[in-house]
């Protein structure tokens, strides 16, 4: 039977793993290669692993700092996938088809596509068609309009307000050939309250490809409520980083609730010894 | 008597997306391996390893291009050098590939490679992509690939990325079988060649095993 799938989501400033509150707190967690080490060996079903490094715009030394922090991205990405025995989707930065190329070619599996599908829709529909559909997943970060069911997108990490609708934005990436989508709550990221459900509800159904639902989780009960709001796989970050076998647990919790999960494993380290 | 040695695998890199996921595997493993990207790289290796992500087509024209062809038919079908393939380097053991027109495949296998349309007629997404239970098909021998692995207690799921499957003309060319909309068929087996439909090198320790298994099955 297909499995619902768990997805653990790295989010990487600077070079150094943190934790985001609302996209604009953010807190160090440690090193990128050993954290996937353990991810992977806890038994993650795949893995998000987004830059949100901040260069251009505020930065007095943008052209340094970007140039330092592209270099080491690629690097540590190789890093990654070395020990990444799962799929990896990478995001983050990603402006044009030699990006998606690079990051493609040191080991990630699809790459996620936030800001630039906004400025440049035609972009999700090349990439697709060089690269497959299954590879490129388009993010879309939206706040809700106060007091009104519906929610804007935001692009340029939650700085910019696109102009869009996120349900039409949702119908559009999918016509132009995105593969998945990741949504995420900007309210909800770091509240730790559980995900956006009527956003949840209201994208996947009003699109075909599988909805990654991030934003939100402070309680395994929360990844339930995410599928059974129509979500394909349910993502979440900062859970991951506080909680011991935080993966294990979620989907004991995933399991409990009746969902299709793999068979939730503590430590795999005594099959992974002899492999 | 030679010291023993574990076997050299020969990795078919003609630019498919996942040979360096499939090599950093084998890396893990501690499996001595050779990139292959031309015929005379297939001297002297004990396994071949031939992954594939894309079109069928696409796989095919890369091997022909390389020359690959006659040296991997000579190695795998005169030499019985132990062959497999992932993903589409599975579908194209068969006869012929019916994405983007009929396209002509190895054909050691014989059969098939079509659209998921089961899955697409039971409202199931297209692409299957997700983890997956496979099972041993009822009847068949013990696949050598699934030898590490319970049957029992979810230890044979494995990742799966793909719109397009495999239909074997002998249904006993089918070693197991994951359910997607119906089968579909995860392993292909005759004799010495095998292929795989999911993506061992990205299915953690399920898929190493696979992996391992496929390194070290029969003797040197």
């Amino acid at each position: 039977m297909q499995k619902r799938r768990l997805i653990p989501v790295v989010m990487l400033r600077n070079g150094v793993v943190v934790q985001s509150k609302g996209f604009r707190r953010y807190q160090p967690q440690g090193n990128p290669s050993t954290i996937v080490a353990r991810l992977s060996n806890w038994q993650a079903d795949e893995l998000i692993y987004l830059d949100i490094s901040r260069g251009g715009g505020y930065d007095l030394n943008r052209d340094d700092l970007n140039f330092e922090n592209r270099g080491g991205l690629l690097e540590i990405l190789e890093d990654v996938a070395r020990q990444c025995f799962m799929p990896l989707t990478f995001g983050g930065g990603i402006r044009d088809e030699r990006d998606v190329e690079q990051r493609l070619a040191r080991g990630a599996d699809k790459v996620a596509l936030t800001s630039q599908p906004l400025a440049d829709p035609g972009f999700i529909t090349r990439c697709a068609r060089r690269h497959g559909a299954q590879c490129v997943v388009v993010g879309l970060d939206v706040r809700q309009v106060p007091g009104e069911g519906r929610w804007r997108v935001y692009g340029e990490g939650g700085r910019a307000d696109a102009g869009r609708d996120a349900v039409e934005w949702a119908r559009e990436v999918v016509d132009r050939g995105a593969g998945e989508l990741l949504v995420q709550s900007i309210d909800r990221d770091g509240a730790g309250t559980g995900y956006d459900l009527p956003l949840i509800r209201a994208i996947s159904a009003a699109v075909t490809v599988p909805v990654i639902a991030l934003g939100g989780v402070g309680d395994h009960q929360h990844f339930a409520e995410g599928l059974e709001a129509g979500a394909s796989a349910v993502a979440a970050g900062n859970i991951f980083h506080y909680t011991e076998n935080s993966v294990y647990h979620a989907a004991c919790s995933l399991s409990a609730a009746g969902h299709p999960v793999r068979r939730p494993a503590l430590v795999s380290l005594a099959t992974e010894g002899d492999l | 008597m030679p010291e023993p040695r574990q076997p050299l695998i020969g990795l078919i890199d003609v630019g498919a997306g996942n040979v360096g996921s499939v090599g950093n595997a084998l890396a893990h493993l501690g499996l001595p391996t050779r990139r292959v990207r031309a015929p005379d790289d297939l001297n002297g290796v004990d396994r071949i390893i031939l992954p594939g992500v894309g079109a069928f087509g696409a796989l095919m024209q890369r091997l022909r291009e390389a020359a690959l062809l006659p040296a991997l038919q000579a190695a795998v079908l005169d030499a019985r050098v132990p062959y497999l393939g992932i993903c589409v380097g599975m579908q194209i053991l068969v006869d012929v590939g019916l994405e983007f027109g009929a396209q002509p495949g190895l054909g050691w296998i014989g059969g098939s490679c079509g659209p998921l349309d089961q899955a697409a007629a039971a409202g199931l997404n297209v692409p299957h992509m997700g983890w997956n239970d496979v099972d041993e098909r009822p009847g068949a021998a013990p696949e050598p690939l699934l030898r590490g692995l319970s049957p029992t207690g979810g230890a044979r799921v494995f990742y799966f990325v793909h719109s397009f499957h495999v239909v074997p003309t002998d249904p006993a060319d089918v070693a197991a079988t994951c359910d997607y909309g119906g089968p579909v068929a995860a392993i292909l087996r005759r004799g010495h060649i095998a292929g795989v439909q999911f993506h061992p090198e990205k299915s953690q320790t399920a898929g190493l095993s696979v992996l391992r298994a496929f390194a070290t099955e029969g003797a040197l």
